[in-house]
């Protein structure tokens, strides 16, 4: 709350100007339609048996038990898990310290930032087609990376191991702008006076950025975290055209699988208890882990200031 | 919201680095004029070539012509720059992909602005239990992954007799950018002056009079960063033109460039050309639109 409506609270005229809850109906009930309603829609279908043509017939738990043994899900849990801890990794390191950096105000750093952000702006299909031209063993850059560090093979996608890195990368190197403008914003709202007081008592670069930075931006940190795990669970534009969920099933992780399921061989039911279960991962996951930082306790990183 | 004062605060701030990230350690106690910060600059030189190169590399092969470019490789210099590849890709259905994205994205915007400004609005004014857990509803939203819904949502379409067409596109995208702008707008509206409200309340103003006199005037700089956001969703969206259309005449420009793959399998340069083709129009908007995008996330960062 800003210290505006605290104020406003304690002298406003009632009912001065104030709008019915009528004003809203628009709103939310396009809302309801087209994203709350097919939140509970999904759950309610992967317990039918649905081909997409005629109307879906229930079938009680058989997806579900389905589900359960089925081996490819297991190894699409597994990879998306992998994929989120990966890109997590390879993100935040990166993004924290561009970001941190891009805060400074110097002219050549906004210069860069904004070269920095190009990425984010084209869509996930076209930075995927670029990196699948340029991973091309044969005709892209790929061959002549190969060439100068004589590496074996130049078929990046052609092994399990390389087409996993290659989303890694590829996903990393688009959504690392977005993280980095993410802690750019929080580095600027450090207070100043900290890092003074800090350098009067000596203290230097990396213990400034370890005690009072990074500290600091423990919300941030824990905010684009939330992101990228939810992020990481949905890619699939990338993996379609990086990889079609191959070399076998090297990179066919959660939302590839439900694609594949329901869209490729129109098993919609067994399709919806696959996204249902990709809606409790995530927001299993996200919640577990604004609980494990305390950032419900709405704690300010500023107390004391 | 506090986080749209302290920015405002922090721009305000001389220009000296806030946060000098891990470097070398200070020669003395005291120091406190900006330091160059060599680590930090040094990794940032290192992420500006990895972004560069493959943009260089993208750009470079559109200007070759597709022989050279099996022969000589992405990375040489065109012995003959030219825009063939270019003109291939805009004698094709092209045209026709972008006036269709051009439509859903302006819809898209226009719906959400729309809705958006008149939930905030009711949000922040209307003190009632309802609208509180209105905003929390939307708050909700923001968790949701498109592709969780993407089932329900392709019946809930066929039921409405809209699959393979525009429309079809329009309404999810718009309803899935609901969330994000109703928060920036809350967080806008709310900095408006409570006696503003309560003169023009006092000169007799109908609601819809202070929602456009004095609200949308108020919120205009997240009403621009909500336009943009939307916009920019709405363009690069793929998985709903995936999955609810199905025609070539309704096909949006990401969809377009998935059909490419097969279509310019032996023509690289057109390939490419076509994925600039669909970014220019972008980053000339991002020319001058850059500060709603950039202010709008590093909002994100500030909570």
């Amino acid at each position: 709350m800003s210290r505006h409506s605290a104020r406003a609270d304690a002298v406003s005229v009632p009912h001065a100007g104030r709008p019915g809850l009528a004003w809203a109906i628009p709103g939310v009930l396009f809302f309801l339609v087209f994203a709350a309603a097919p939140m509970v829609l999904v759950g309610y279908l992967s317990f039918t048996d649905w081909d997409g043509l005629g109307s879906p017939s229930w079938i009680g738990f058989d997806n579900w038990s389905r589900l359960w043994n089925d081996d490819g899900m297991r190894n699409a849990v597994w990879l998306s898990v992998l994929l989120t801890l990966c890109t997590w990794a390879v993100q935040t390191p990166i993004a924290l310290l561009l970001g941190v950096w891009a805060a400074g105000r110097q002219r050549y750093r906004a210069v860069l930032s904004a070269i920095f952000f190009l990425p984010l702006l084209a869509s996930s299909v076209a930075l995927a087609l670029l990196w699948r031209t340029l991973f091309d063993p044969n005709l892209g850059l790929a061959a002549d990376v190969a060439e100068w560090f004589d590496l074996e093979t130049a078929d990046l996608l052609g092994s399990s191991r390389g087409a996993f890195i290659a989303i890694v990368f590829v996903a990393s190197w688009q959504f690392v702008p977005f993280h980095t403008l993410i802690y750019q914003g929080g580095a600027r709202q450090i207070p100043r006076s900290l890092y003074d007081a800090a350098s009067i008592d000596g203290a230097g670069t990396v213990r400034q950025f370890f005690s009072i930075t990074l500290p600091q931006l423990r919300n941030t940190v824990i905010t684009s975290s939330v992101l990228m795990v939810v992020g990481a669970l949905t890619y699939f534009d990338t993996v379609l055209i990086l990889t079609n969920g191959g070399p076998g099933d090297a990179t066919r992780i959660l939302p590839f699988l439900m694609y594949e399921e329901g869209f490729r061989t129109f098993e919609l039911g067994y399709a919806s208890a696959i996204a249902a279960t990709l809606v409790v991962i995530a927001t299993g996951v996200s919640l577990l882990l604004v609980r494990l930082t305390g950032f419900t306790r709405m704690q300010s990183t500023r107390e004391g200031l | 919201m506090t986080q749209t004062q302290a920015g405002t605060v922090a721009e305000r701030r001389p220009a000296t680095p806030p946060g000098t990230p891990a470097g070398r350690p200070a020669r003395g106690p005291g120091r406190r004029l900006p330091r160059g910060n060599y680590p930090a600059g040094f990794a940032a030189l290192l992420w500006l070539a990895v972004v560069v190169i493959p943009l260089y590399v993208l750009v470079i092969s559109t200007l070759q012509d597709r022989a050279s470019y099996l022969e000589n490789g992405p990375l040489s210099l065109p012995t003959s720059p030219s825009l063939d590849s270019y003109q291939r890709v805009l004698e094709g259905e092209f045209p026709r992909y972008l006036l269709n994205t051009l439509v859903v994205t302006v819809s898209c915007a226009a719906i959400a602005v729309v809705l958006s400004v008149t939930v905030a609005y009711t949000v922040v004014r209307n003190r009632s239990a309802i609208s509180r857990r209105t905003f929390q509803l939307f708050l909700l939203g923001l968790a949701i992954p498109s592709q969780a819904v993407i089932i329900p949502i392709y019946w809930l379409i066929t039921e409405l007799q809209m699959y393979d067409t525009l429309m079809a596109v329009i309404l999810p995208t718009a309803a899935f950018s609901l969330p994000v702008s109703v928060l920036i707008l809350v967080g806008t509206m709310r900095d408006i002056d409570e006696e503003l409200y309560e003169s023009m309340a006092l000169d007799g103003a109908s609601q819809t009079r202070i929602l456009l006199q004095l609200v949308v005037p108020m919120s205009r700089a997240g009403i621009s960063t909500v336009g943009v956001f939307a916009a920019l969703g709405a363009w690069n969206g793929f998985l709903f033109p995936l999955i609810l259309t199905q025609s070539q005449e309704n096909r949006v420009l990401t969809l377009g460039l998935y059909d490419y793959i097969g279509e310019y399998r032996a023509d690289i340069p057109a390939l490419l050309s076509a994925v600039v083709l669909s970014i220019v129009p972008i980053f000339t908007a991002y020319l001058f639109a850059r500060r709603q995008l950039i202010n709008g996330l590093m909002g994100v960062g500030g909570r």
